[in-house]
């Protein structure tokens, strides 16, 4: 089976395309939205995703080497995200899948970014780190479901990062320029570390750092956020592998490219004998295939979608999804 | 004779024995994930607010351990062994009327708690064990003095995840949450809350 999966919740449109057997990602297309100034504005980031997004279908395609009629499935990501950015990706689905006369699948984005760490690790049970620029979550697999075992209780960390570039002058996304400055920074400045159970919350130390500019190096605010901000994630990744007695950590999202966090989450596994599992970059961020590969598993679960059963869920929940092909 | 009963996932926990009595110790071992500076902090300022929090708790009525000794240089604790099973493993076994009424023995505890001003923190299924009767609460490492409704929230909506992620049957927080309502009269504020958060942390939508 080979899938085409678009995926459209934020600022990143990104069109992949995967087959099953055997296993294979023919392609993987994205393009990201850079505001010119400030944050992200849904509407012009929405635009941006439909105006690439027949550039970056053809590239695929061409990548891929594949005909449109070699196409078996049409997916795309459903939510949770931003409802202008989840409409375009929606209807362009929609349009391929009526014009090819495939059938369509929305998948929810959390779980994909889970699944293709799965499909390209050899990781088979972990528990997930997930954290992007709006999602911060901790999941597991747990009774038919993948379980939210621990979040942000306010913004996402890679949120938290961006506002506080922002401020500093930098530009978006501003995780890599920090993760640069930090690898200077010598002296701990205190950041008020947050954790509750194994939820964590980062608007305490935003605004801190953003202080303490004032008195302290732009290189020590940096190291000490990062400090901060990645022993609380990977003390409630390791509090979730304890609770629910799991052996492997996975990490997904943009800022699992960081260095500094996967060193971290790296040590805490080995502490506890238990393995540590990180796809290469290109899946970690948002992109097309993590959709076309978990597309492909709910379709061979036996999962079927009618056109009205595809409107978008802004707000899709990780554990709303029953998880059909895992037992 | 310290026997290593649970590497909990920040401490170690050891069955002892301290003036003839079964005592637990528990230790907060380092992490090596993490920079000294933030690693010993936290260490000795979670050891140490756990023992007074505990000893607040327990005043106000809530079952909790006695504290015995507190070491701030081997960041331990030595309190009371409590010798039943933990809610997690044992209440997908009861049958309902048994497990209401542990619920509302769970929810009627969290109201002694938050009345004395005091919020646990990590009020999972792991750090209540049910003994004799009683429901005892153990791991104050992350609670706080505190008596903000949004931190009251936070404890009730994290023992409903956790009630959602391990346990199958969707009343047990229906029935927690009625005791505790029955005993805390700011209970429809803190209700509120609890709806707030968990509808908050999802998706936060960027400016
Ligand atoms: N090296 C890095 N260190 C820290 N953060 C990084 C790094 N590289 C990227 N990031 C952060 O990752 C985020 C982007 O990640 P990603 O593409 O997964 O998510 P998103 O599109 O923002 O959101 P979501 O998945 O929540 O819809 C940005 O916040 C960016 O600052
Ligand atoms: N006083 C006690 N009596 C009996 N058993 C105890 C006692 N204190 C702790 N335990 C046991 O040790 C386990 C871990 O203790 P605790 O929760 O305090 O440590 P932790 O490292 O914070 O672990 P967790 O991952 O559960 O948060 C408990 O789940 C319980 O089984």
């Amino acid at each position: 089976m080979i899938c085409l999966g678009i995926e459209g919740t934020a600022h990143t449109v990104g069109i992949g395309i995967v087959r099953d057997r055997p296993f294979g990602i023919l392609s993987n297309v994205s393009s990201m939205y850079r505001p010119p100034s400030g944050g992200i504005h849904p509407r012009d980031a929405a635009n941006h995703h439909a105006s690439v997004f027949t550039d970056i279908l053809q590239k695929a395609l061409e990548r891929a080497n594949i005909k449109f009629n070699d196409i078996d499935l049409v997916a795309f990501s459903i939510g949770p995200g931003l409802g202008p950015c989840l409409r375009t990706a929606a209807t362009a689905a929609r349009s391929l899948s009526l014009y090819l006369k495939k059938p369509l699948i929305g998948v929810n984005h959390c779980i994909a970014h889970l699944e293709i760490g799965r499909a390209v690790t050899g990781a088979s049970d972990p528990v997930l780190l997930y954290v992007s620029g709006g999602n911060t979550q901790v999941i597991a697999f747990m009774n038919g479901r993948y379980r939210v075992f621990g979040e942000t209780l306010d913004i996402g960390i890679g949120n938290c990062l961006d506002k506080f570039g922002r401020e500093a002058g930098m530009p978006f996304p501003a995780g890599p320029k920090i993760e640069e400055i930090a690898r200077k920074g010598r002296k701990y400045v205190g950041l008020p570390y947050s954790v509750k159970g194994m939820d964590v919350s980062f608007s305490g130390i935003l605004t801190a750092a953003i202080n303490s500019l004032k008195r302290e190096s732009m290189e020590d605010v940096c190291f000490s956020m990062q400090e901060t901000c990645f022993s609380m994630l990977t003390e409630v990744a390791e509090r979730a592998m304890a609770h629910t007695e799991k052996e492997e950590v996975l990490l997904g999202g943009g800022v699992a490219s960081n260095e500094r966090l996967r060193n971290m989450v790296r040590k805490m596994a080995e502490e506890r004998g238990a393995k540590f599992y990180c796809p290469p970059g290109e899946l970690l961020v948002d992109n097309g295939a993590m959709i076309a590969w978990t597309a492909i598993l709910m379709k061979k679960s036996g999962i079927e979608m009618d056109i009205d059963e595809t409107a978008i869920k802004q707000n899709f929940r990780t554990d709303e999804v029953d998880v059909t092909w895992r037992h | 004779m310290e026997t290593l009963i649970k590497k909990g996932a920040e401490a170690e926990i050891y069955l002892s024995e301290w003036m003839g009595r079964k005592v637990i110790i528990k230790k907060r071992v380092r992490k090596n994930y993490r920079i000294k500076e933030i690693d010993e902090e936290l260490r000795k300022q979670r050891t140490k607010k756990e023992s007074l929090l505990m000893s607040g708790a327990r005043k106000a009525g809530a079952s909790v351990p006695i504290i015995y000794d507190v070491d701030l240089s081997e960041m331990k604790i030595t309190m009371q062994y409590v010798e039943g099973k933990r809610i997690k493993d044992c209440i997908d076994d009861m049958d309902g009327k048994e497990q209401k009424k542990v619920c509302k023995k769970i929810g009627e505890g969290i109201a002694s708690i938050h009345k004395s001003g005091i919020v646990h923190g990590d009020i999972t299924t792991s750090n209540l064990i049910l003994y004799k009767d009683r429901i005892y609460f153990i791991d104050f490492g992350l609670g706080e003095k505190s008596s903000e409704r949004e931190k009251q929230g936070v404890d009730l909506h994290l023992l409903m995840e956790a009630f959602k992620a391990a346990h199958e049957n969707e009343e047990l927080f229906n029935w927690v949450f009625d005791a505790y309502g029955k005993n805390f009269e700011w209970a429809d504020e803190v209700r509120k809350k609890v709806r707030e958060i968990a509808e908050r942390g999802r998706y936060m939508v960027r400016e």
